[in-house]
């Protein structure tokens, strides 16, 4: 049993052998790595002691005051929260002892190759084709709002290994290797001037059977637990109170009092008050999971923070009045971060309104607390027993 | 920090408050007691006090209470919500007792906590902490006059009457003429306290801080009695529209409606970690302001929503005075001006963090 003094006792330990003024950054997060502090809920000999998460803070805490560098979670997000539980779960002893050590110190990149121009909502309508060809698989076809595709080393892929059969039943789940000579990336510019997500275009992409991620036809079950772990990662952060999109409105509201109105006014109050209200859900979400009790109340916190987003974003662009006509850079740019705060409230409007499409929209979402939480009947299916290649399109 | 989260024992309280309410306060009866001469149910008031000694829980042991805190009368306060259980909770066992407790009227307290006497603070309900509330006269050490919309007064035998010398006295209901006044709230009634020349009420002490307190309390546990009662219109709804069938299907498979009520139990879960905030933060004395502001200005609006959408997807059903849907609108609708309005509650924000009007 390792407890939170055998922790910090090994932690200390770390810092001893590795004084981080004196280590290279990646030397420093491979040592954490190999001691088992990266992930300390992860097993033994792949980065973590198989302890509860609830004592990763304990870690965290040692190592931030000891200046410590950390692996710049926002930057390799997609590896942490999507792709890796994903691996731990599904993958075999070689895979995971391949892929988890660089993906986690942020050497390796990873990206998501799941949605299609034609498989939105309905990802498990998929075309994207994966053929079996040796001992391996070629795979064609073409997927879209892939983020950090331009800089990723692997992506987490689904694809059609069987038409013949319903369509959550033909899809399996691969490693693909972007450096393969048949993966192009182009950049998709967005509505806000740059480039965060690309179009991927696969063309005889070539995987080994061994970068398969749990079994053939059973990539739909694989990819809940990727999907599950994105809702988490988007809805689910503690903030301070006016830590979240209110916080730049709050302050021009006090900084410029010569653009108040009465209107404004009511409307920045009732949107403080709903800002705080999601924060202590979002609280309570936390201590629920702290204690081990986690409620459905995650499933509606992305949707919730959509609306907000949008709304007090809408609000700070009309709050500034002339200013608001305003934009501050249209150029395109490939940015490897969506920073919220570092641009202009037009920014901030435009950006949120990717908040309630991206890691399943809002009207997907209302169905599935409708239908999980609420227990009311699922909707109408007409394609549950239909073969994938008899589906309309 | 704050903790939101229900401890056991406040699990094990709601439990056999729940449990009670099931077998005595149950809709129909709530409703025939409505259209009889005693809207409230005095004898499910002294099981709740006198048996299971609810009454004191904001009022310390050695004042015969049970020493405990906001947290577990507000759970308490959330099952009689849910209930529309016509008891004079809210305004004995915590708004008069707020406000004996801050004038330190230990005698009084000990009555209160026991249940054997009804407590009700002179002050309309629609009064928000900190606002301006009508006073009697006082000349010649006698106290005149009439305050209206008082809540629960039909049934208190102890009225607490802010005078215009600034005090706040006791009064012996039986020295006052009370007279019942048809309320929108049917389960919670409002009554006209007239006083005429009464003589010898003891001054207990300051009224306007012994008000601001327990109006701010009331303030901040009114929202998670507005929890019980959106949470049931809530319940209530889909256990309804899950049976409910048109077109050859339950009504509650149609999107248009799957989608409402989703959105409504997002409420209902914001609603909740607003109200623990409050109940914490009350029990607590840290953050209090901000945390009741805010718990009542996103409560109000959402009992209301959550009674009318419950009405609604009833159809016309829930038009019907046989349906229990109505108490909770009725409720819902005078508990969002009760205490202070949400818009109120907003402009108290304004000050409280600095988001100040043009």
């Amino acid at each position: 049993m390792t407890d939170a003094e055998e922790l910090r006792r090994r932690t200390r330990d770390l810092l001893a052998q590795h004084p981080p003024a004196s280590t290279d950054r990646l030397d420093f997060l491979r040592a954490r790595f190999d001691a088992g502090l990266a992930w300390v809920h992860y097993p033994e000999g792949l980065g973590g002691l198989g302890v509860p998460r609830s004592l990763q803070g304990v870690v965290d805490a040692e190592l931030e005051a000891a200046g410590a560098p950390d692996n710049d979670p926002r930057r390799i997000g997609i590896g942490l929260g999507m792709a890796a539980p994903t691996i731990l779960k599904y993958g075999t002893e070689e895979q995971k002892r391949r892929f988890l050590r660089p993906l986690w110190t942020g050497e390796e990149v990873w990206c998501q190759l799941f949605s299609e121009p034609g498989a939105g909502s309905d990802l498990a309508a998929l075309g994207t084709r994966a053929v079996r060809e040796g001992d391996g698989w070629v795979v064609d076809g073409q997927k879209v709002w892939t983020s950090s595709a331009h800089l990723a080393r692997w992506a987490i892929l689904i694809a059609r290994t069987d038409p013949a059969v319903p369509k959550h039943a033909g899809i399996t789940y691969f490693v693909c290797d972007m450096t393969d000579p048949g993966v192009e990336v182009r950049p998709l510019r967005q509505i806000t001037g740059e480039a965060e997500f690309n179009e991927v275009f696969l063309t005889g992409v070539r995987i080994p059977d061994a970068h398969r991620l749990g079994e053939v036809g059973d990539g739909w079950r694989v990819a809940q637990t990727t999907l599950n772990n994105e809702r988490v990662a988007i809805g689910g952060m503690a903030l301070p109170r006016e830590g979240g999109m209110i916080g730049p409105v709050a302050r021009t509201w006090r900084e410029r009092p010569e653009l108040r109105t009465h209107d404004l006014h009511q409307r920045l109050l009732k949107l403080w008050v709903e800002a705080e209200v999601s924060r202590l859900t979002a609280e309570r979400l936390r201590q629920q999971l702290v204690v081990g009790q986690p409620g459905p109340e995650g499933a509606g916190m992305k949707l919730a923070f959509a609306r907000l987003n949008q709304e007090i974003s809408g609000l700070e662009v009309e709050l500034r009045g002339a200013e608001g006509l305003s934009y501050d850079d249209w150029t395109m740019r490939r940015p490897e971060l969506v920073d919220f705060t570092g641009r202009d409230a037009g920014y901030r409007y435009l950006r949120a309104k990717g908040n309630s499409i991206e890691g399943g929209t809002s009207e997907v979402l209302l169905n599935i607390v409708a239908e999980r939480v609420l227990g009311l009947p699922a909707e109408p299916r007409t394609d549950k027993d239909v073969a994938w290649k008899d589906l309309a399109r | 920090m704050t903790d939101l989260l229900y401890s056991e024992e406040e699990e094990a309280l709601r439990a056999a408050v729940r449990g009670l309410l099931a077998d005595r306060c149950g809709p129909a009866a709530v409703i025939s007691r409505t259209e009889s001469d005693a809207p409230h149910d005095i004898s499910l008031w002294k099981t709740l006090t006198g048996e299971m000694g609810l009454g004191g829980l904001l009022v310390p042991e050695e004042l015969d209470g049970q020493g405990a805190t906001h947290r577990e009368a507000a759970v308490v306060l959330e099952e009689l919500g849910r209930a529309v259980a016509p008891v004079p909770y809210l305004t004995s066992a915590v708004v008069a007792t707020e406000a004996l407790l801050e004038c330190g009227a230990d005698d009084l307290l000990a009555q209160l906590a026991s249940g054997t006497t009804v407590g009700a603070l002179a002050v309309g309900l629609h009064a928000a902490p900190g606002a301006a509330f009508a006073t009697v006269r006082v000349d010649g050490g006698r106290l005149h006059g009439e305050l209206s919309g008082i809540a629960d007064a039909a049934v208190a035998d102890l009225l607490l009457v802010p005078a215009d010398d600034g005090g706040l006295y006791a009064v012996d209901a039986s020295a006052a003429t009370i007279t019942p006044q048809t309320s929108l709230d049917l389960t919670r009634p409002l009554a006209r306290v007239t006083l005429d020349g009464v003589r010898g009420a003891r001054r207990l002490g300051d009224a306007e801080p012994a008000v601001r307190r327990a109006l701010r309390a009331a303030a901040g546990l009114l929202a998670s009695e507005q929890l019980g009662v959106a949470d049931w219109a809530l319940t209530e709804t889909v256990r309804y529209l899950k049976e409910r069938k048109q077109f050859n299907r339950p009504v509650g498979g149609f999107q248009a409606l799957k989608h409402r009520l989703a959105q409504l139990w997002l409420e209902v879960v914001n609603l909740r970690a607003a109200a623990r905030a409050a109940a914490d933060a009350l029990s607590s004395g840290e953050d209090t302001g901000i945390t009741v502001a805010v718990a009542q200005a996103y409560a109000a609006p959402v009992a209301v929503r959550a009674t009318e959408e419950a009405l609604q997807l009833h159809g016309g059903i829930g038009m019907t005075w046989e349906h229990p849907v109505h108490l909770y609108l009725k409720r819902a609708k005078a508990d969002s001006i009760a205490y202070g309005t949400a818009g109120a509650h907003r402009e108290a924000l304004a000050e409280l963090v600095d988001l100040r009007a043009p």
